[in-house]
């Protein structure tokens, strides 16, 4: 039923930035059906509301597993829960990354945006180069997974740099303008900041890749789940059941408006 | 060391020069490898050079009082690094240090500026993909002035 929340148990929980927690769920009792990479859930913080948050990693055993940042009541709630902490979850909701048929696949991702494209990273035989990007150092997520990936070309850049910083300084565009990459085989996936995720396309656009070979992930402030509410509407588009996962030829209109 | 054609044959950087132009790049380049730590140049130095970096890493950077130096800009496989020597006094305005193994073409500037002025057809592609780099760096950095990553909360 996707309007009763599903009783989840908080079984695990780390800190993986100053303001961003990754929480593992197991059902109390019956689970939701599975998530597809680029589907969210509405979790439920007890007595203080409920917000949308993608699935960050897809174990396969009925688990949930979700980053959240703590920007709001409710984001801090839920980020704060301990294991032990039951809240609930609805499920799944929106569109997933397509992944059927692409060859080789390249990830930009900002901030935050990292999370949904998480369970994308590792579990593809595809040549897959990942562009993140964050404010700083410590504000990047799953460092040391990212790391051990060892199918996945990394590149990790961040707006200010350290003395311990050895990766790269700048934005996710610029690693981006001299990538080599094969704009007849590569699909790119792209998740982040709008004005990110705008210039990327444009980037890549400008590189020889097809608007269709684009995919940008859209957030606005999901409610009901299931396209009814309209409280996510963008233009012509329900976010919660239309999005969030949009080609860009879709998504371009959209992410050039001021207002909608 | 000399510098194959192959490796600038496959820099986007350079698409826009035909073969013959980017030879004539090579023919004022070598090849070039630093270890890390290495500092290529200086605030305030002379600029007779600059570098596209093939692999690896460079870091700009800004001396800060208490803080030491700050770095401003990563340079990675496939980018510029230096734009000093295009318009006097032709003195860098930042430093950089290679920050992991890197290798990269290194281009005398002053022979680079002779070629584009005996060849104006030259110099306008030259100039064409200066822009371009250098609009992309400005565009980068007027979105890292948004501060797009920082939490809304």
């Amino acid at each position: 039923m996707t309007w009763v929340p599903t009783p989840y148990r908080v079984v695990a929980r780390t800190v993986e930035t100053h303001d961003s927690a990754t929480l593992t769920l197991r059902p109390v009792a019956e689970s939701l059906p599975g998530f597809r990479p680029g589907q969210f859930a509405m979790l439920y913080a007890h007595g203080v509301g409920e917000v949308p948050i993608s699935i960050s990693a897809i174990p396969g055993d009925g688990t949930l597993v979700h980053t959240i940042r703590a920007v709001g009541a409710v984001s801090r709630a839920l980020h704060d829960a301990e294991p032990g902490t039951v809240i609930g979850a609805r499920g799944p909701f929106g569109t997933a990354w397509q992944l059927d048929g692409v060859e080789d696949l390249l990830v930009v991702a900002g901030g935050i945006g990292l999370a949904p494209l998480r369970p994308v990273l590792g579990h593809l035989s595809k040549r897959t180069v990942l562009i993140a990007g964050a404010r700083t150092p410590q504000d990047l997520l799953y460092k040391d997974e990212l790391g051990q990936l060892s199918s996945v070309d990394t590149v990790l850049t961040v707006d200010h740099g350290d003395h311990d910083w050895h990766g790269r300084v700048g934005f996710v565009t610029e690693p981006l303008a001299s990538l080599p990459f094969d704009p007849e085989r590569t699909t790119a996936l792209l998740c982040g900041p709008e004005p990110m995720m705008r210039f990327c396309a444009r980037t890549l656009l400008g590189r020889g890749l097809a608007p269709d070979r684009i995919q940008v992930s859209l957030e606005r402030n999901m409610q009901c789940g299931i396209g009814v509410c309209g409280h996510c509407q963008l233009g012509p588009l329900l976010l919660c059941r239309d999005g969030p996962v949009t080609g860009y030829p879709t998504a371009r209109p959209l992410l050039s408006a001021k207002e909608l | 060391m000399t510098i194959p054609m192959a490796d600038l044959d496959t820099l986007p950087l350079l698409t826009n020069l035909s073969h013959t132009q980017r030879a004539a790049v090579a023919g004022v380049s070598r090849i070039e490898s630093y270890d890390s730590g290495t500092r290529l140049f200086e605030e305030g130095g002379l600029a007779d050079q600059c570098w596209v970096v093939l692999s690896g890493c460079v870091v700009v950077d800004t001396v800060v009082p208490s803080r030491g130096r700050v770095a401003v800009q990563s340079i990675g496989p496939g980018e510029l690094l230096g734009w000093s020597w295009l318009v006097p006094p032709y003195r860098w305005h930042f430093g950089a240090t290679v920050v992991s193994p890197t290798r990269a073409a290194v281009v005398d500037t002053g022979a680079l500026r002779q070629l584009a002025d005996e060849d104006p057809a030259f110099g306008y592609q030259l100039s064409l993909i200066l822009i371009d780099a250098l609009l992309n760096r400005l565009q980068a950095t007027r979105l890292r002035l948004l501060d797009l990553y920082g939490n809304p909360a």
